[in-house]
C-alpha cells in the first residue's frame, strides 16, 4: 500500500513539474508547436488530479485496512476507530493535512483547466502558476512530509488513535471547508499574478474570478465558524473564539479577503484600486500560506498546531519566493495599473470602500501583529510574552465597531457622489430606531457605565440595528420603485430586485448576517459561570436555571470509557429537560476528553461540563455556564450562507424601459 | 468564559462634534470613567478582572479562570493564591506582579504597557493612522485629478462610445 502511495506522490509531482514547464514553455514561445505543447500542459495538469486523487484515497483505503506499517495511520488511527473519523484520517496529521491541501489544489486546477475556453491564454497563465504551488506541496510531501513512511521495526499490533477532541461529527467538515478556503485563494490569487504578467487589458479577469474568490471566501466562512462550533461544542471552556495563533491564522486571509470583495468593485466599476487589489489578493494567498507555516512550523505554540517539524523553513522559502515574484511582475508592470477615474467627493461609496478596506487591513495588521509578537519580544527582550484575549479584544473590538458604523452608511451612498440631504433622508430613521434600541436596553437595565464590556455590548447591538434597518430600508425602497412599475406586491418585487442584481443584495443579506453574528457576539459581556460539586440530589442555580442531579455513572465501550452526570433543568418551578454532561477517556490515545451538554436558546445556551471526579468524595464536579445570545452567531452565519448563494446566483435581465418616461421615483439603492 | 468584548476596556468617546456636545461626551466620560474606577470594585469583580487577566500556568494557553483541567495541576492553586491576593488588599500591579515572579512573564494574558511589551500596544494605533494618513494621501490625489476641459470633450457620442458610456453608467449606477 504504501508503494503504491510512494509512486502516485512522485507520478503527481513529474505530472505537476511538466505542467508547469511545459505550460511556461508554451507561453514563452509563439507559433503552432506552443500550442501543442500548451494543450500537453493543461492535460498533464488535469492528469495530476487523478493522481493526487488516488495517493489521498491510498492513505484512506490504508486507514479502513488499519495498515500500521505506515507511520501515518499509526500515529492517527486504530481498530476501534468509527468509520467517519477514519476517513477524517486523512487531515488529521501533518503528512496527511499536505496531502489534502495538495488534492483540492489539484481539484481547483481541474475545473480551471476544464473552463480553459473561457480565455485560453489567461487560463494557460493561471494553469502554471496553480502547477507552480503544486508542485511545491508535492514537494514537500515526497521529500518532507511523506504520508506513506513505512514504520521502522516489528509491526505493531494497533495504532496511537485519533486525537480524541478531533472525534467530534463536525470534525469531518470543518477543516476541508477551512482548506478549500485557503487553497481556493490559490485561484484568484492565480489569474491577478496572470493579470498582471500578461498586462491583460480591462476588467475581465475580475469578472472571471468573482464566483471563485466568493465561493473560496464562502467556505473560509464556514471552515471558521464550524471550528468556533467545535470548539465551543467539544473543547469545554465555554467558549468559541480564543484568539489562538491558529484561529488567528484562518481569520486573517478572511479579512484581507472580505476587503477584496468590498474594494474589488471599484476597480469593476470605477477602474480604480487597481494596485490595491492586486496587492489585497496577493497578500490573502501569502497569508493563506502563512497560515499553514504557522500551524506547522511550530514557530508558535498552539493548542491546534501539528507537531514541530523542519517544514516551516520549506514555507519560509516558498512564502518568500512568491513575494519576490509578486514584486518583480508589480514593479515590471506596474504602469498598467493606474486609476482610470478620480474621486469627486468625499461623501461616495468610493470612499466608504477607502474605508472599509484600511479597516480590515489594520483588522488584519492587528491579528498578525499580536500572534507575532511573542516571537518578536523572545527576539528583542529574550524572553516570551503571551498576546491573549484581553488584547485582541481591547485592539479589535473599536475597530470592529468602526466597520458596523461603515457598513450602515456604506449601502446609503452612492457612486462618485451622494449629497448630504440624500444621506440624511435615508439615515434618519434608521439612526432613530438604533438610538430607540439604546434607550430601550437602558430602560430594561444595560449598564454601560459600569463595565466597558457593557459599553461596547450597547454599541454593538445599536450599531446592528443600524445596519439592519439601511439593509431593509433598501430592500423596501427599491422594492417599492418596481412595485410601482410592475404592479407586484412589495415582498414580490423586493424578491424581483434581489434577483436583478443578486451581487448587491446578496451582499445585503450577508450584512444582516454579520450584524446577528455581531449580537450573538455581544452577549458574551453578560456570561456567567458557575462550578459545584454535585451529590445526588443537590442543586446549583445559575441564572434562571437550576439544576438537580438526578445521578451519575460510569460507561464504557472498545474506543472509550466515559463517566457522566445526569443533570435534570429547572425555571420557573417547571422541569424543562435533562442534560447529560460527560467526561470520555480514550484508550488508544490514553487521552481524556469533556463532551458538554447545551440547552440552546435564542435567550441564552446553558452550557454544562462535567469535570471529574472529586477523588476524596467520589462526587463528580460540574461546572456551568450561561451564555446569551450564542444562538444567534450560529443562525447568523446560515444567514451568511444565504446571502453568498444569493450573490452566487445571476442575475436576471433588467426591465428595459423603451423610453424616458417623467417620473418622481425614489433612488434606488445608493440614492441620487 | 471568554469575553469577546473584552474585560476592562477603556471607554473611547468620539470627536468631531460641536463644541458643546463635546463638553458633554467629556463630561459623560468621566463621570464613566469614575464609576468604572469606584464601582464594582468589589472582591468578586477584582477576582473576575484580575483572574482574567492571568494565563493558567499549566501549558492549556487558557485563561487562568478559564481552565477546565480538573486536577490541573496549576489553576487551582493559583486561583487560590489569587483569592488570597485580593483578600489580603495587595493592590492589581502588586498583584500581578507576584504571579510573574512566581510563573514567568507569560502567565500575563497581555503584554505589559512598560518597556518593550508597549510597542505591542502601540503598533496597532501607529498602523491605524498611518492607514489614514495614506487614505488621505490617496484621496488628496485623486481629488487633485484634472478634469477633462469641455474643449477636450467630443462633440457628440455616437455608436460603440456611447454604448461605452451606456455601460459605465449602467455599472455605476448598478440598475
Amino acid at each position: 500500500m504504501s508503494q503504491i502511495g510512494s509512486f502516485t506522490l512522485l507520478l503527481a509531482l513529474a505530472l505537476s513539474g511538466y505542467c508547469f514547464v511545459a505550460g511556461l514553455l508554451a507561453l514563452l514561445r509563439e507559433g503552432p508547436s506552443s500550442a501543442r505543447l500548451s494543450e500537453t500542459a493543461r492535460r498533464a495538469g488535469i492528469a495530476t488530479f487523478a493522481v493526487v486523487f488516488l495517493a489521498a484515497l491510498v492513505l484512506v483505503v490504508a486507514a479502513f485496512q488499519n495498515d500500521f506499517s505506515i507511520a501515518y495511520i499509526f500515529h492517527h488511527s486504530n481498530r476501534d476507530l468509527p468509520a467517519p473519523y477514519k476517513f477524517a484520517t486523512l487531515w488529521s496529521g501533518q503528512e496527511g493535512s499536505l496531502l489534502f491541501w495538495s488534492l483540492l489544489l489539484a481539484a481547483y486546477g481541474l475545473v480551471l483547466r476544464l473552463r480553459y475556453k473561457t480565455d485560453p491564454r489567461l487560463f494557460a497563465y493561471a494553469s502554471v502558476i496553480i502547477a507552480a504551488v503544486q508542485v511545491f506541496f508535492l514537494l514537500l510531501l515526497n521529500f518532507a512530509a511523506h504520508p506513506f513512511a513505512v514504520m521502522q521495526g516489528s509491526l505493531p499490533a494497533d495504532g496511537n488513535g485519533l486525537n480524541p477532541l478531533l472525534q467530534y461529527p463536525e470534525m469531518v467538515i470543518h477543516p476541508p471547508m477551512l482548506y478549500l478556503g485557503y487553497v481556493g485563494f490559490t485561484v484568484p490569487f492565480a489569474f491577478a499574478l496572470a493579470a498582471l504578467v500578461m498586462r491583460y487589458p480591462g476588467e475581465k479577469w475580475i469578472h472571471i474570478t468573482r464566483r471563485w474568490t466568493m465561493v473560496t471566501w464562502g467556505f473560509l466562512t464556514c471552515g471558521i465558524f464550524l471550528g468556533a462550533h467545535w470548539a465551543y461544542s467539544v473543547l469545554g471552556w465555554g467558549g468559541y473564539w480564543g484568539w489562538d495563533p491558529v484561529e488567528n491564522a484562518s481569520l486573517m486571509p478572511w479579512l484581507t479577503g472580505t476587503a477584496f470583495l468590498h474594494s474589488v468593485m471599484m476597480q469593476e466599476k470605477r477602474g480604480m484600486l487597481k494596485t490595491w487589489n492586486m496587492w489585497l489578493i496577493f497578500s490573502t494567498f501569502m497569508l493563506s500560506i502563512f497560515g499553514t507555516f504557522l500551524t506547522r512550523s511550530g514557530v508558535v505554540s498552539s493548542v491546534h498546531a501539528f507537531a514541530q517539524s523542519s517544514i516551516g523553513d520549506w514555507f519560509v522559502a516558498f512564502l518568500a519566493l512568491i513575494f519576490a515574484v509578486c514584486v518583480f511582475f508589480y514593479v515590471k508592470n506596474r504602469s498598467h495599473l493606474r486609476s482610470e477615474h478620480k474621486l469627486e467627493s468625499l461623501v461616495s461609496r468610493e470612499s466608504s470602500f477607502l474605508f472599509n478596506n484600511l479597516l480590515f487591513v489594520v483588522a488584519c495588521f492587528t491579528v498578525l501583529w499580536g500572534t507575532l509578537f511573542p516571537v518578536l519580544s523572545e527576539w528583542v527582550q529574550g524572553n516570551k510574552v503571551t498576546v491573549g484575549p484581553p488584547f485582541f479584544n481591547r485592539v479589535n473590538i473599536p475597530v470592529a465597531l468602526l466597520l458596523l458604523l461603515l457598513t450602515s452608511v456604506g449601502p446609503l451612498l452612492a457612486w462618485r457622489r451622494t449629497s448630504i440631504e440624500s444621506l440624511k433622508r435615508n439615515f434618519l430613521w434608521p439612526a432613530i430606531g438604533a438610538v430607540a434600541v439604546g434607550i430601550l436596553l437602558l430602560v430594561l437595565g444595560m449598564k454601560p457605565w459600569k463595565e466597558a464590556s457593557y459599553f461596547y455590548s450597547l454599541m454593538t447591538v445599536m450599531l446592528s440595528v443600524l445596519v439592519g434597518l439601511t439593509v431593509i430600508s433598501e430592500f423596501v425602497r427599491g422594492g417599492r420603485v418596481i412595485a410601482r412599475h410592475t404592479g407586484q406586491n412589495l415582498l414580490a418585487s423586493m424578491g424581483y430586485l434581489a434577483h436583478r442584481n443578486t451581487r448587491r443584495y446578496g451582499g445585503y443579506i450577508v450584512h444582516f448576517g454579520v450584524i446577528v453574528i455581531m449580537i450573538g457576539f455581544a452577549g458574551a459581556a453578560f456570561n456567567q459561570d458557575k462550578e459545584q460539586e454535585m451529590g445526588f440530589g443537590d442543586r446549583m442555580t445559575i441564572g434562571s436555571y437550576t439544576l438537580v442531579c438526578q445521578s451519575y455513572t460510569q460507561d464504557d465501550n472498545p474506543n472509550y470509557s466515559s463517566e457522566w452526570a445526569v443533570m435534570n433543568v429547572w425555571k420557573h418551578g417547571k422541569q424543562i429537560g435533562t442534560l447529560y454532561p460527560e467526561r470520555r477517556f480514550y484508550k488508544a490515545s490514553q487521552q481524556t476528553s469533556t463532551m458538554p451538554r447545551i440547552r440552546s436558546t435564542a435567550a441564552e445556551d446553558l452550557y454544562l461540563v462535567y469535570e471529574g471526579l472529586n477523588q476524596d468524595t467520589g462526587r463528580p464536579i460540574i461546572k456551568a455556564h450561561l451564555n446569551p445570545l450564542v444562538m444567534w452567531i450560529w443562525v447568523g452565519v446560515w444567514i451568511m450562507i444565504a446571502g453568498t448563494l444569493l450573490a452566487l446566483v445571476p442575475n436576471s435581465v433588467p426591465v428595459r424601459v423603451p423610453a424616458p418616461v417623467p417620473m418622481h421615483a425614489e433612488p434606488v439603492g445608493a440614492g441620487d | 468564559m471568554p469575553n469577546l468584548w473584552g474585560q476592562g476596556t477603556k471607554v473611547n468617546p468620539g470627536s468631531g462634534c460641536p463644541m458643546s456636545l463635546l463638553k458633554r461626551v467629556f463630561q459623560i466620560g468621566v463621570l464613566m470613567a469614575g464609576v468604572l474606577l469606584f464601582a464594582g470594585a468589589g472582591d468578586d469583580a477584582r477576582f473576575n478582572d484580575l483572574g482574567h487577566r492571568l494565563m493558567c500556568a499549566c501549558g492549556c494557553r487558557q485563561i487562568l479562570l478559564e481552565c477546565n483541567h480538573v486536577g490541573c495541576g496549576y489553576s487551582d492553586r493559583m486561583r487560590a493564591e489569587l483569592v488570597a491576593a485580593v483578600d489580603r488588599g495587595d493592590n492589581d500591579d502588586l498583584t500581578l506582579q507576584s504571579f510573574v515572579q512566581k510563573y514567568g512573564p507569560t502567565v500575563l494574558a497581555a503584554p505589559t504597557k512598560t518597556g518593550f511589551d508597549r510597542v505591542a500596544w502601540i503598533a496597532p494605533y501607529v498602523a491605524l493612522i498611518l492607514g489614514l494618513g495614506l487614505v488621505g494621501f490617496i484621496v488628496r490625489a485623486w481629488r487633485s485629478r484634472p478634469l477633462l476641459r469641455p474643449a477636450e470633450l467630443p462633440a457628440s457620442v455616437q455608436g460603440a462610445e456611447l454604448d461605452h458610456f451606456r455601460e459605465q453608467a449602467r455599472r455605476e449606477t448598478e440598475i
